[in-house]
């Protein structure tokens, strides 16, 4: 054999191995998600905030963090898919600080959550996410100053985002994210199942099955 | 190139050399693959040893057919920067070189490694194992070419 055909096999070969290995990869972990999901007791927490009803069937549990661009570019699209299976959708929004800074933010977040105010906080916040973010750090000083614009007890915020109840909470969403190798935002599982791959249709799609199934 | 073929020394040389690149190929796809497929997230200083692994892919590709000494001088100082990232960071990583100068950002830090492989072959590690084992054969085919 010449050099020539040496080098062409040999590159064909590795990467003929690579995309083996990535079908074998991908087929491994599309049969784990399907074995019937993940434990729900470390994708939901009790008390975590969840928009929509409470009965609903399908649950879509939401790893965020509230700096991160895509999980604001997300959140119109998750509140649509509650809107589009009324009454059979609810989403449950967890804490991923996984930005420098967010966890102090996420904190703000869930001491609203005690007034009943976490969506209109996390909302607050998403849409002046170039208010707060610099270079993708967090700023808590300025998400503070962003949130004086709701109507609630800002003392109460100030002495709740402190309090063990709120950090244990998030310290349970932190664990939780671990267990479960949530590495980047926004992660989301429909009742207990992760995305095929990452993508608004994808998330779409797994909604509408999983409320097939539960309908 | 077929005179060249009789040469015993630059064929050997030439083997050496595709022995590299086919080391430089599988740490390429393997690093590929474990972020673009396994999602493993990538922190500043694997980007750096990246920079340094991926051209030698085309520069070697390019420099053995036909097959042209002269790519070892421009192999050679990817491999070196490459080799000197990968020292630090396994350094980094071992914790002897202090956790506060490490230049990395957003939640992944370079200190935390993601794959073990037989207890002590982490990423880092394996980057500067490939590094020094393409130092070693760049010496060799060097020492094999009478340029």
């Amino acid at each position: 054999m010449n050099k020539k055909s040496i080098f062409i096999s040999v590159a064909g070969i590795l990467l003929l191995a690579f995309a083996l290995a990535t079908v074998i990869y991908k087929n491994h972990q599309s049969a784990q998600g399907t074995s019937g999901g993940r434990n729900q007791s470390v994708t939901e927490r009790q008390g975590a905030p969840v928009k929509g009803p409470a009965d609903a069937r399908v649950t879509i549990v939401e790893f965020f963090d509230p700096a991160c661009g895509t999980c604001a570019d997300f959140y119109p699209l998750v509140k649509k898919l509650i809107d589009q299976y009324p009454g059979k959708v609810r989403v449950m929004m967890r804490y991923a600080p996984l930005h420098t800074g967010s966890d102090e933010v996420v904190k703000m977040l869930e001491a609203a959550h005690l007034q009943g105010k976490f969506f209109p906080a996390l909302e607050l916040l998403f849409n002046n996410q170039q208010r707060w973010i610099v270079n993708h750090v967090s700023q808590p000083m300025r998400a503070r100053g962003i949130l004086n614009g709701l109507s609630l007890d800002h003392e109460k915020l100030d002495t709740d985002m402190n309090s063990p109840g709120v950090s244990e909470a998030i310290q349970q969403d932190v664990q939780d994210g671990q267990a479960l190798n949530v590495r980047a935002t926004p992660e989301f599982l429909v009742n207990g199942r992760p995305l095929p791959s990452f993508g608004y249709k994808q998330l779409s799609q797994l909604v509408k099955e999983a409320v097939d199934e539960a309908y | 190139m077929d005179s060249k073929d009789i040469n015993p020394g630059t064929n050997n040389g030439w083997m050496l050399l595709f022995t590299v690149w086919v080391l430089v190929t599988v740490a390429t796809l393997g690093s590929l693959f474990f972020s673009e497929v396994m999602g493993v997230p990538i922190c500043t200083l694997c980007w750096y040893q990246r920079v340094a692994m991926y051209p030698l892919v085309l520069i070697l590709g390019i420099g053995l057919l036909p097959y042209d000494p002269k790519v070892l001088r421009y192999a050679t100082g990817f491999a070196g920067v490459g080799w000197l990232i990968a020292l630090f960071h396994v350094l980094l990583v071992a914790g002897i070189i202090p956790k506060n100068v490490q230049p990395c950002v957003q939640g992944i830090p370079c200190t935390e490694t993601h794959i073990s492989l037989l207890g002590f072959l982490n990423i880092p590690m394996l980057s500067l194992l490939t590094f020094t084992v393409i130092g070693v054969l760049l010496f060799y085919t060097h020492r094999m070419e009478p340029s």
